[in-house]
């Protein structure tokens, strides 16, 4: 269960979160979306220990996260834009990964096979498209069994095949009762996987609840209309 | 902190870069030996190299390091592993790498023509020792440029600055100082501006092996019992280890407070 | 010719003598246990040998030809009461004594060995320690000090001797002797045509070897080191410096060498290692400097004052921290073909001398004379930089100083 209070967050003069308070219960795929600049990454980096929020707390299964790590033992997370060390090869980087970990167990077997990964195990980061690397990245979140899993903007270069796989491997997690939360720009994905909606805006939490409730307040028939709608709305 | 310096080393060791600043080392050290056939020459010229181009190096490297891995630090940070430790481990797996390939790449050819039989052996040592601390103190306040700089173009541009300010315009000021208040006594006030510049300090402590009985020719009490005992020595070794010891601190302390 | 004449005539009557003369012992158990009854004893031409044991006595003056051998390393202790032995006769041999415990005073010169006014003197084979003076020749000739060690105990230059003092001596020979820790090693003052050779000079409070007003005297093979400083010659002329080795004379005001007042002389084929000053010339003219050493010192030459007409060449220099350093812009030397260790040219012609010449007074050693805490940028970047550009335009440093022909390899001497 995440718990947040009242979480305030600038950056220089920009005030980027201005109080946010939300609770997310253990289990479901929670949606984090709104425009560009509205304080998604800064939120999910807060929950991740990687920005150093002003004033608010964070609580994990109830404890504050502030000044610990050993929390992020509980977290998978897939970065935006994964960039590794370029002269290490994958195998190599997966290696390390799991030797960061308390958890030794790891299934990145299977999902190197989900991924067609094999012929890349041995080249250098260095030398991998943008694809192979999201896949990499990919592998590198899921390959532990963590009960939190955030994915920041997931679906970034992935080819269709693999964006059906990421799907599927997001629906599995979610039947193992884990809480997901994803940012995403691609409004079908969400609509399709998505239990929750959480819409930022100017820093402030603007909408909570699901796809139909949303649709029903802002009286659009479809998702995209209303995440425009809310977005046009707010600007008016 | 440890598993993250040897990934950083391992990363290092295969870097292009890496084996560019060997070699340069390694030819250096063969054109300075077997091409003039002087030992004492060659580590007289090699001091002026270690003093001016391992800070250089130093910071650059230390500066584009941080910058590029940027991606991989925040890789890092999701993962349950203390914040100073990833970047102590980054820090001290650059510098680690560049001290080798120093130590190495000059040590290999002076090896070969026979410095363990010479007298120049501690001069030598000396030498290299005085540039693994001024590759960490310069890696060190590279890090700290470029943690307190989101902005790479700035990042390298005040770490070009840093090194053109200690190798340079520092002794500059220095010296005008020197000259234009020569009236007074100024043993402290050297001393102290010396101690204030790694560079100025490793070039001392090389100094008090290669140029002592220059150094005596000054009457000043202060520089006496600096120069003419072991005080100078132990004094200059224990400053330069707070000039590594310092901005690692810094590191730490701007690394808990950084958002990414 | 004449001289070597002189020589063997000399020896003949002394052998003639010794050939005549009687021999006295001097032990504590003996007959005569006392040195002075032995010399009092004695007839001209007489030999007096002196038994191991100790024998306290002073102010023993002798006065006719003797010759006083010591058997067994007997001691002469004078107890700090004045002087030993003053000689005032020709002919006089002093060999193998022990003497300790020379008087200081303020006033009188007390010396171990004096000789006064005499010739053909030979002082061998002896060993003094904590003394006040060593051997004072006073107006004293042809004579001889071979194979002596002094050993002193000196530490404030007001209240201490000289290891072996020549005043206003002529023709004398010094040789083999190893003086430590006394105020000026050797001294000499109005004395010419001496010769001193292979002596060991160390740890001595002020110089090793000192002339004053002393002429066409010359010293070979002999090592200065880690005195306040090497070798001083002060108003003198032709002196000759052969093969002496000057080494770590450390200090605020220490040298290898210091030339004062010095005209018409010869430097070849000394060693200057890591002194502070290897050589410090004031006011010194026509001087040859061939086939010298100069490593590590922290200025090989320094050069104040007047000095004109001196011809450097064939020399080493090699990591001398400054090479040359003047004192003022004006420049009457002479400086070629030297090798120079800080020569940075090439040899295009390949003919073993650089194309370039080059320039040993830097910038630098300029602003040292002038603000010596500036030692302590030695060696650094920007310090590289402004005497690179005074090399280029030469201000403050003479710019006609150059080695036209600096050699691209240290020379082989022999």
């Amino acid at each position: 269960m995440i718990e947040i209070d009242d979480l305030h967050k600038k950056f220089g003069k920009n005030e980027v979160l201005k109080g946010i308070d939300l609770t997310i219960d253990n289990g479901g795929i929670f949606a984090v979306l709104g425009p560009n600049g509205s304080g998604k990454t800064t939120l999910i980096k807060s929950i991740l220990g990687m920005i150093v929020p002003n004033s608010g707390t964070i609580k994990l299964n109830g404890t504050s996260i502030k000044k610990s790590w050993e929390y992020r033992n509980d977290i998978d997370y897939l970065p935006q834009i994964a960039n590794f060390p370029g002269n290490l090869t994958v195998k190599e980087l997966i290696k390390m990964i799991k030797d960061l970990r308390s958890t030794k167990q790891a299934n990145d077997e299977r999902l190197i096979e989900l991924f067609k990964l094999q012929p890349f195990l041995d080249k250098k980061l260095n030398n991998l498209s943008g694809g192979t690397k999201q896949k990499v990245n990919l592998v590198l979140t899921f390959m532990f069994d963590s009960p939190l899993v955030i994915l920041d903007e997931p679906t970034t270069g992935l080819d269709p095949i693999s964006h059906i796989r990421l799907k599927e491997l997001i629906t599995a997690e979610k039947e193992k009762g884990k809480t997901i939360l994803i940012t995403s720009h691609i409004m079908s994905f969400v609509e399709e996987i998505a239990d929750e909606i959480v819409f930022l805006l100017e820093g402030k939490i603007y909408f909570r609840g699901s796809i139909p409730e949303l649709k029903t307040k802002t009286e659009q028939p479809d998702f995209e209309h209303a995440i425009a709608s809310m977005l046009s709305s707010s600007y008016a | 902190m440890l598993k993250i310096l040897k990934y950083s080393f391992f990363d290092l060791m295969r870097s292009r870069w890496s084996y560019v600043y060997f070699l340069f080392y390694l030819l250096l050290g063969v054109m300075l030996l077997f091409l003039n056939n002087d030992l004492s020459k060659a580590v007289i010229t090699l001091m002026n190299v270690i003093i001016v181009l391992v800070p250089l190096i130093g910071t650059i490297f230390g500066v584009m390091y941080y910058y590029n891995s940027k991606e991989f630090t925040e890789l890092l940070l999701a993962q349950p592993v203390k914040r100073s430790s990833i970047f102590l481990g980054q820090y001290f797996g650059v510098a680690l790498s560049l001290s080798m390939s120093l130590i190495i790449g000059l040590g290999l050819p002076f090896v070969f023509y026979g410095i363990f039989n010479s007298g120049a052996i501690w001069d030598f040592s000396l030498l290299l020792v005085t540039g693994a601390f001024l590759t960490l103190i310069f890696t060190a306040l590279a890090f700290v440029i470029a943690l307190a700089n989101e902005n790479k173009i700035k990042g390298f541009g005040y770490a070009i600055l840093l090194w053109l300010f200690m190798a340079v315009i520092y002794d500059g000021i220095f010296l005008m100082s020197l000259v234009y208040f020569e009236e007074y006594p100024l043993d402290k006030f050297s001393l102290v501006a010396t101690v204030m510049n790694p560079v100025d300090l490793s070039r001392v402590l090389i100094l008090l092996k290669l140029d002592i009985s220059a150094l005596l020719g000054y009457t000043g009490a202060v520089f006496q019992k600096f120069f003419g005992t072991s005080f100078g020595f132990i004094l200059s070794s224990l400053m330069l280890t707070l000039w590594v010891i310092v901005p690692t601190y810094f590191i730490q302390r701007m690394a808990k407070r950084k958002d990414f | 010719m004449n001289k070597r004449l002189l020589h063997s005539v000399l020896f003949f009557l002394l052998f003639t003598a010794t050939f005549f003369a009687q021999t006295i012992e001097v032990c504590n158990s003996c007959e005569i246990s006392t040195i002075s009854q032995a010399v009092e004893k004695a007839k001209p031409f007489d030999t007096i040998k002196i038994k191991k044991g100790t024998y306290k006595e002073y102010n023993i003056g002798i006065t006719k030809p003797l010759i006083i051998i010591g058997e067994g390393n007997p001691v002469i202790d004078g107890d700090n009461k004045g002087e030993i032995i003053t000689i005032q006769s020709d002919n006089v041999t002093i060999y193998g004594l022990t003497i300790v415990n020379v008087g200081t005073s303020y006033t009188t010169d007390y010396a171990a060995i004096r000789v006064v006014k005499s010739e053909n003197f030979l002082v061998q084979n002896n060993t003094l320690e904590r003394l006040f003076f060593g051997i004072y020749l006073e107006k004293s000739n042809h004579g001889k000090v071979l194979n002596n060690t002094i050993k002193g105990d000196a530490v404030n230059e007001y209240n201490s001797g000289n290891g072996i003092q020549l005043w206003h001596c002529n023709n004398v020979e010094v040789t083999n002797n190893r003086i430590r820790n006394v105020r000026d090693g050797i001294y000499l003052e109005f004395s010419d045509q001496i010769e001193i050779k292979n002596n060991k000079s160390t740890d001595n409070l002020r110089y090793g070897l000192h002339f004053m007003f002393s002429n066409n005297d010359t010293y070979t093979n002999n090592l200065f080191e880690n005195n306040g400083a090497g070798v001083a010659v002060m108003f003198s002329k032709f002196i000759k410096m052969y093969d002496n080795v000057f080494r770590k004379n450390w200090g605020t005001a220490s040298f290898g060498l210091l030339l004062k007042e010095i005209n018409d002389s010869e430097i070849k084929g000394n060693i200057f290692e890591e002194n502070t000053v290897g050589i410090n010339i004031e006011g010194s003219n026509r001087i040859d400097y061939t086939h010298n050493d100069f490593k590590s010192n922290g200025w090989a030459i320094k050069v104040r004052g007047a000095c004109y007409a001196n011809t450097f060449s064939k020399n080493n220099f090699l990591y001398n921290s400054f090479d040359i350093s003047y004192n003022s812009n004006i420049n009457d030397n002479v400086f070629d073909k030297n090798y120079w260790s800080n020569y940075t040219g090439y040899d295009l012609n390949k003919n073993g001398i650089g194309d370039v010449p080059y320039r040993p007074v830097k910038l630098f050693s300029y602003i040292v004379n002038r603000t010596p805490e500036t030692i302590i940028l030695l060696r650094s970047l920007f310090i590289d930089i402004i005497d690179f550009s005074e090399k280029v335009s030469p201000v403050f440093t003479p710019d006609n100083l150059m080695d036209n022909n600096p050699l691209l390899k240290p020379i082989d001497h022999d």
